[in-house]
């Protein structure tokens, strides 16, 4: 019952993540092509500007509600998954400085360059984090003692010996892209006036067909790749409402965004990423790291979770703080919102 | 080369850095609180004005330590997988807290305080400058209590397939080791914060900026950061230094034998305040000792015994013993001059003459790096005395790292990062320079457009 209850926990928090910060790095990947002078610029980044840090903090709280809950998943895939974890932090790194960098220093070409790694290293991170969740679907080459470590890239073949990146891999990376870019383009159709508004809000049509495009394609990928996949949903039929779900958030984006109606489609999308990653995460349970060398290897529930005194104080203490950290979200964001004004001073 | 070193080092100088930023951001959440409360109790602008001031200058510190301080999580499992496999039930929970308590509330206020001042009444702006306080110092809370059961495991059980878990949800929190290592570091922070805007106002003064009317922000910084250093300076020797110290000697009698350099067991063991350790022959070279002063400080009498390294096997020495030794005594080193700095600053700006004592300003503006150069060996002497073991008693160092990635890939990532960290410490001097030098006055509208 534990375990259930903390696969969701953390599941949740992942969900938070994604729903959140995919939006910044949408308005990242965005703005590089979005936007036509300084003020649009100006108004873009200020749409994220006092939310982005908080965003980030659902990986850092979700990172380490993961830690104590699933002690080996979270030493096995931390330390398997080495390299594209430590290109991912380099990203975050320059993509952080990059636009506080650029908030403060008024250097005309150096400006631009700043953009561009910003907008670059969004692109970048979208990608690996869709990458990330496909590795985990797919598996990895998982030794009986609980680890394994993975190259960058092998035959570019799931298979028995893969690496992170493969054709099937490489896929989930576009699927986060596109669907993470669509957020945030939705997210500036709430947040931005004007021009920049409508080419936003233009923008979500071939974005919206590209993602349904590669939802129906990672799909039936998913399951070419792992039959297992589905094992769940066919024990559990009423489970079905999860790829409903999908549909259905999907349509309802598309029909509000073109009524106009930019909060309501920003929720849809919002929706969708849940949706999306509450069908995998529902796809591979009770495991949690598949293995490719052999289900005996599987990291599961039952061989990560803690000790059962661990998880029932770390309940008691995870309400109460996320109930607050729900609080300040709500707060900060009632405060922000509305349409961001490029013009007026911040501090 | 040796994966346990390269991850040692992967760590070492990643959290080195890191801590550059908060423990500057720490000890300003304070000071700005003060500023804060003086704004809203004196009504007077020019308050907030510098507190705007020092927001920005907490913005640029708090993103540096965000970026850098999320790969400090990541480490734990990427670097130590083994050690974070066995002991992520218990201090997995610290940090687990740290981010569900103390960075959603720090970063939500921090939106508030930087961006939201005109949205405010002026008690909620000063709130929201109190909880960025407290989320900033529950955070330093958490990484205590971690560490703290590193160096002093308690409250845990051993299960049977090898993890550690928690057994008092409470006795972890309340680590007696953890409660004076907080008030000890945080004091710290203190520490550098205070340095760092009597720096800045003695700069200004230098400079004969901002002495007059409205914007006398030299005389302003001087006394906020000299009150607050003679404080904090006082504070972190007497009684947090001294009673971790204590605490320390009881609890890791090896560790503080090599901090001190003592190789023998002597009663009556004096302090050695200058001297190179030499490992071959077991003595200290060129030493300048003050006599019985170690046995007082520990026991409180002049004849007690102290125990030396011969007392504990080799294996169970600190590794990269005179590293430790040079890291603890540049640490009480400087500690002690801070002291004395901060007490004549503080004579003077009572006597009212300290704004025209040039050689003193002078002083206060080049020793500001020298608080980030105490905390930084001061974390050292934690971290290397605690040598050989990883969780103090329970497991070593060797034991802990991550079996799968190979000396090779350690060192890639670990290149990787000091590029990186290079680039990022020439932008922030570049960025805290600027806004140091542009001083708290409001910016013409054009820069603020571009803020």
């Amino acid at each position: 019952m534990m375990g259930f209850i903390w696969f969701w926990l953390v599941a949740v928090m992942i969900v938070g993540y994604v729903v959140l910060d995919g939006f910044d790095l949408g308005v990242g990947v965005l703005h590089l092509f979005l936007v036509r002078n300084e003020s649009e610029r100006l108004a873009t980044l200020r749409s994220i500007g006092p939310v982005w840090d908080g965003n980030e903090v659902w990986l850092l709280a979700g990172g380490g509600t993961l830690y104590f809950a699933f002690p080996l998943l979270y030493a096995s895939a931390f330390s398997g998954f080495y390299l594209p974890l430590m290109i991912v932090l380099w990203l975050l790194v320059l993509r952080g400085v990059s636009l506080e960098l650029r908030n403060h220093l008024d250097l005309g070409v150096w400006r631009s360059l700043l953009d561009g790694v910003f907008g670059l290293a969004s692109a970048l991170l979208a990608i690996f984090y869709g990458a990330a969740l496909a590795n985990v679907l797919r598996g990895v080459p998982l030794q009986p003692d609980g680890y394994f470590f993975l190259p960058l890239w092998t035959n570019w073949q799931p298979g028995i010996a893969p690496g992170i990146l493969d054709w099937y891999t490489v896929i989930g990376g576009l699927v986060a892209l596109i669907a993470l870019t669509l957020h945030g383009a939705l997210w500036l159709t709430i947040k931005t006036s004007g021009d920049l508004e409508q080419r936003a809000r233009r923008i979500v049509t071939p974005l919206w067909l590209a993602l349904v495009a590669l939802t129906v394609v990672s799909l039936v990928a998913t399951i070419a790749v792992r039959p297992a996949s589905l094992d769940n949903y066919s024990h559990y039929p009423v489970t079905f409402i999860v790829p409903v779900g999908v549909v259905a958030s999907l349509a309802a984006l598309w029909f509000w965004n073109r009524n106009g109606q930019p909060v309501k489609a920003f929720l849809a999308s919002s929706v969708y990423l849940f949706f999306m990653l509450a069908g995998a995460c529902w796809g591979v349970y009770p495991t949690l790291l598949p293995a490719t060398t052999g289900s005996a290897n599987d990291i599961t529930l039952a061989r990560a979770i803690s000790g059962p005194h661990t998880l029932s104080v770390g309940l008691a203490w995870w309400t109460f703080g996320m109930a607050l950290a729900v609080a300040y979200v709500v707060f900060v964001y009632s405060r922000f919102k509305g349409k961001v004004d490029a013009a007026a001073p911040s501090h | 080369m040796n994966a346990e070193l390269i991850h040692r080092l992967h760590f070492a100088f990643t959290v080195t850095f890191h801590y550059l930023f908060p423990q500057l951001t720490m000890g300003l959440a304070l000071l700005i609180v003060v500023l804060k409360t003086i704004a809203l109790r004196t009504g007077l602008d020019k308050w907030d004005r510098a507190a705007r001031f020092w927001g920005r200058i907490f913005g640029i510190n708090f993103v540096f330590g965000v970026v850098t301080g999320i790969p400090m999580e990541f480490e734990f499992g990427t670097n130590w997988a083994r050690f974070s496999r066995l002991s992520g039930g218990v201090i997995g929970q610290p940090l687990a807290m740290e981010g569900v308590f103390s960075f959603f509330l720090e970063s939500a206020f921090l939106g508030l305080f930087l961006y939201g001042e005109k949205y405010l009444s002026k008690k909620l702006h000063w709130f929201s400058a109190v909880m960025v306080f407290l989320g900033s110092w529950i955070s330093g809370f958490f990484i205590i209590v971690t560490d703290a059961w590193m160096q002093h495991p308690v409250a845990y059980a051993h299960l049977p397939n090898g993890q550690y878990e928690v057994l008092s949800f409470w006795q972890l929190l309340l680590n007696p080791w953890g409660l004076l290592q907080y008030a000890h570091n945080m004091t710290g922070a203190v520490v550098t914060a205070s340095f760092v805007m009597a720096a800045v106002g003695a700069f200004y003064l230098l400079e004969g900026r901002f002495l007059s009317g409205d914007a006398d922000y030299c005389r302003m910084f001087l006394k906020v950061g000299v009150i607050a250093g003679l404080i904090s300076t006082i504070v972190i020797i007497f009684p947090t230094g001294d009673l971790h110290g204590k605490y320390v000697a009881r609890h890791q009698p090896a560790a503080i034998a090599a901090m001190e350099g003592l190789f023998k067991t002597e009663t009556g063991a004096g302090i050695v305040l200058m001297g190179q350790p030499n490992e071959e022959t077991q003595q200290i070279d060129n030493p300048i000792v003050v006599n019985d002063a170690l046995s007082f400080l520990i026991y409180g009498t002049t004849k007690a015994e102290v125990k030396g390294l011969d007392q504990f096997p080799r294996d169970q020495w600190p590794t990269t013993l005179p590293l430790l030794y040079y890291a603890y005594h540049i640490m009480a080193g400087l500690g002690t001059y801070f002291v004395l700095l901060m007490l004549g600053a503080a004579f003077l700006l009572w006597r009212g003459t300290l704004h025209r004592t040039r050689w003193i300003l002078w002083l206060l503006l080049i020793s500001f790096p020298l608080p980030y150069i105490a905390n930084t060996a001061g974390w050292m002497t934690a971290e290397i005395g605690r040598q050989p073991w990883l969780i103090y008693g329970l497991m070593r160092t060797s034991e802990g790292y991550s079996s799968m990635v190979s000396a090779g890939n350690g060192l890639f990532t670990l290149l990787g990062f000091m590029g990186l960290y290079t680039l990022l410490g020439l932008l922030f001097t570049v960025l805290v320079y600027r806004e140091i030098s542009h001083g708290p006055e409001p910016k013409a509208k054009a820069a603020i457009a571009a803020d």
